[in-house]
């Protein structure tokens, strides 16, 4: 959690975030077309920073259950986000990797919160600018609702109404000392979790 | 050699590392006025941003769309060439809009002054100025007068912040720390804006930084700032990493500060036989080069001569600069 979180509820623990990614797995096996070569004509895109851990771990999945491989990129929209004149310190620009062509490829984003909508939005834009893909699906563990433009997601773990002023929080062990979905309330806000305020703005 | 190409189909150790949160996430200037007031940790997080945009002008759309609506005003009071290019395409790239101010023809022939400018200019609504000037200081006193983001492209003998920036990232490309590196900067250390600049960062960055010239063209004192001075090449290249040879302006001429620029290049020129007998030394440029004066012709040529790299990190490190500044640019809305 961050230093000022107030936990209102735990939203899942570990098993049930195991479960869910099952299930989605599943779903996006659904969407693969078994005639095509599944590391040429599909992958899967992570939004930094922990949609890349949800979508590797969903590959490991895609790959155990239905022995498809699909490649992992990794996707920061840092560059394309709409909140400039809002913010009082730029995010840092984290990597962006996809090494393969997705021209005519079918995607699917991955993002832990939807909220606004606004960084599924520029995340569509950093895609367009890398090439034409054939389709892109929309996953998220959690939408919050609240949306500020009409953006929806096709693959989604649970649809938890929220407040503003809530956050919604996925953490997972690969960076956090915790794994599950928290609903908190955010404290006092000081300038050094202001980082938060960035994401919250943004969701 | 640290090899900053894609990691193949699953890119787990660099975006490991890339998930990370960074060790300092803004600049704690406002303005970049120069590298000396920059501390190590800034400078890393401008190397890093800039290694992210250089990615954007590898793709096809060479294009982002962050600093749209940002206006950024291009002054050069001095003439430029290849950093007011770079400046204007970093711009461009990421979409802010630009205003090209230059002194030839301009109303500063007519006599206005540098404050009148500056205002006339931030009362169009301006959030950015990038300036050179020939007076070290014009863009410290330009933060005075006016309230848009200052990037220094050049002032007098002072700084040029952002061409060692880009010759730091491009010495970062081939090695991955600077610590223990050694650094030769060679030529006419007294009236270049580059090597002050290169000081401040690479001894910040921990590499030892020898400089080398004339007597005529090393200030007095110069061992201050930490770096070691020798009045041989051979001194300078023995052991180095890198060696970046300064542009010899060759109006100077006439000062009489060294005999003829054949006599220069004998003794502090780079030829191949110094490429021969150092094998591993890298040499840069801040361009643009006088062949046969700094460095022989083919050594300008030769694969070791790592000149366009530098011009092609101009761009990137230009717009992690502009990207990062910008974002406190208008710190008030908030």
């Amino acid at each position: 959690m961050e230093p000022n979180d107030i936990i209102k509820a735990q939203l899942m623990d570990a098993q049930d975030l195991d479960r869910t990614l099952d299930r989605m797995a599943r779903q996006i096996a659904e969407l693969i077309d078994p005639d095509q070569d599944a590391a040429r004509s599909f992958a899967l895109i992570g939004m930094q920073t922990r949609g890349v851990y949800l979508a590797k771990r969903l590959q490991a999945k895609i790959r155990d259950v239905d022995g498809f491989d699909v490649p992992v990129g990794v996707l920061d929209a840092t560059m394309y986000r709409d909140d400039f004149r809002l913010r009082l310190k730029q995010p840092v620009v984290r990597a962006t990797r996809i090494p393969f062509d997705i021209t005519e490829r079918q995607l699917v984003l991955i993002d832990d919160v939807l909220y606004t909508g606004r960084t599924a939005r520029s995340a569509l834009d950093a895609i367009m600018d890398l090439g034409r893909p054939s389709a892109i699906h929309f996953l998220v563990i959690v939408d919050r609702g609240l949306r500020e433009i009409p953006i929806r997601a096709d693959i989604v773990g649970r649809v938890v109404p929220t407040m503003h002023g809530e956050e919604v929080r996925v953490r997972l062990r690969e960076i956090d000392d915790r794994e599950g979905v928290w609903l908190v309330t955010r404290g006092t806000q000081d300038d050094a979790s202001s980082t938060n305020e960035t994401e919250s703005l943004h969701g | 050699m640290v090899e900053q190409g894609d990691p193949g189909d699953t890119p787990m150790p660099h975006d490991v590392r890339a998930a990370e949160p960074a060790p300092l996430t803004r600049l704690h200037h406002r303005h970049l006025l120069g590298l000396q007031t920059y501390s190590a940790e800034e400078i890393h997080l401008i190397l890093d941003t800039a290694r992210e945009f250089r990615r954007v002008l590898d793709r096809p759309i060479r294009r982002v769309p962050t600093l749209r609506g940002i206006t950024v005003v291009n002054l050069f009071f001095e003439p430029s060439t290849r950093t007011r290019i770079s400046f204007e395409l970093a711009e461009k790239r990421l979409s802010a809009d630009t205003v090209n101010f230059s002194a030839s023809g301009s109303s500063v022939s007519k006599g206005e002054t540098l404050k009148d400018t500056a205002q006339n200019i931030e009362a169009m609504k301006i959030d950015m100025v990038v300036v050179r000037h020939k007076s070290p200081g014009a863009p410290h006193f330009l933060t005075r007068c006016v309230d848009a983001v200052i990037v220094n492209a050049g002032d007098g003998a002072h700084e040029h912040p952002t061409q060692a920036l880009l010759d730091m990232l491009t010495i970062n490309d081939h090695f991955a720390s600077f610590e223990g590196l050694n650094i030769a900067i060679i030529g006419d250390i007294t009236h270049s804006r580059v090597a002050r600049s290169n000081i401040h960062g690479l001894t910040k960055l921990g590499a030892n930084v020898t400089l080398c010239g004339p007597p005529t063209l090393l200030p007095v004192g110069i061992e201050k700032l930490g770096v070691r001075v020798t009045h041989r090449l051979d001194e300078a290249l023995e052991g180095c990493d890198v060696a970046m040879a300064l542009r010899i302006q060759l109006e100077r001429q006439g000062d009489s500060l060294f005999p003829s620029l054949r006599e220069y290049h004998d003794r502090f020129g780079i030829t191949l036989d110094h490429l021969a007998q150092y094998p591993d030394l890298l040499v840069m440029h801040p361009g643009p080069v006088n062949r046969g004066v700094e460095l022989a012709s083919d050594v300008v040529d030769h694969e070791r001569a790592i000149i366009l790299n530098q011009v092609t990190n101009g761009v990137a490190t230009r717009m992690a600069v502009l990207y990062l500044l910008a974002g406190i640019a208008d710190g008030d809305a908030g």
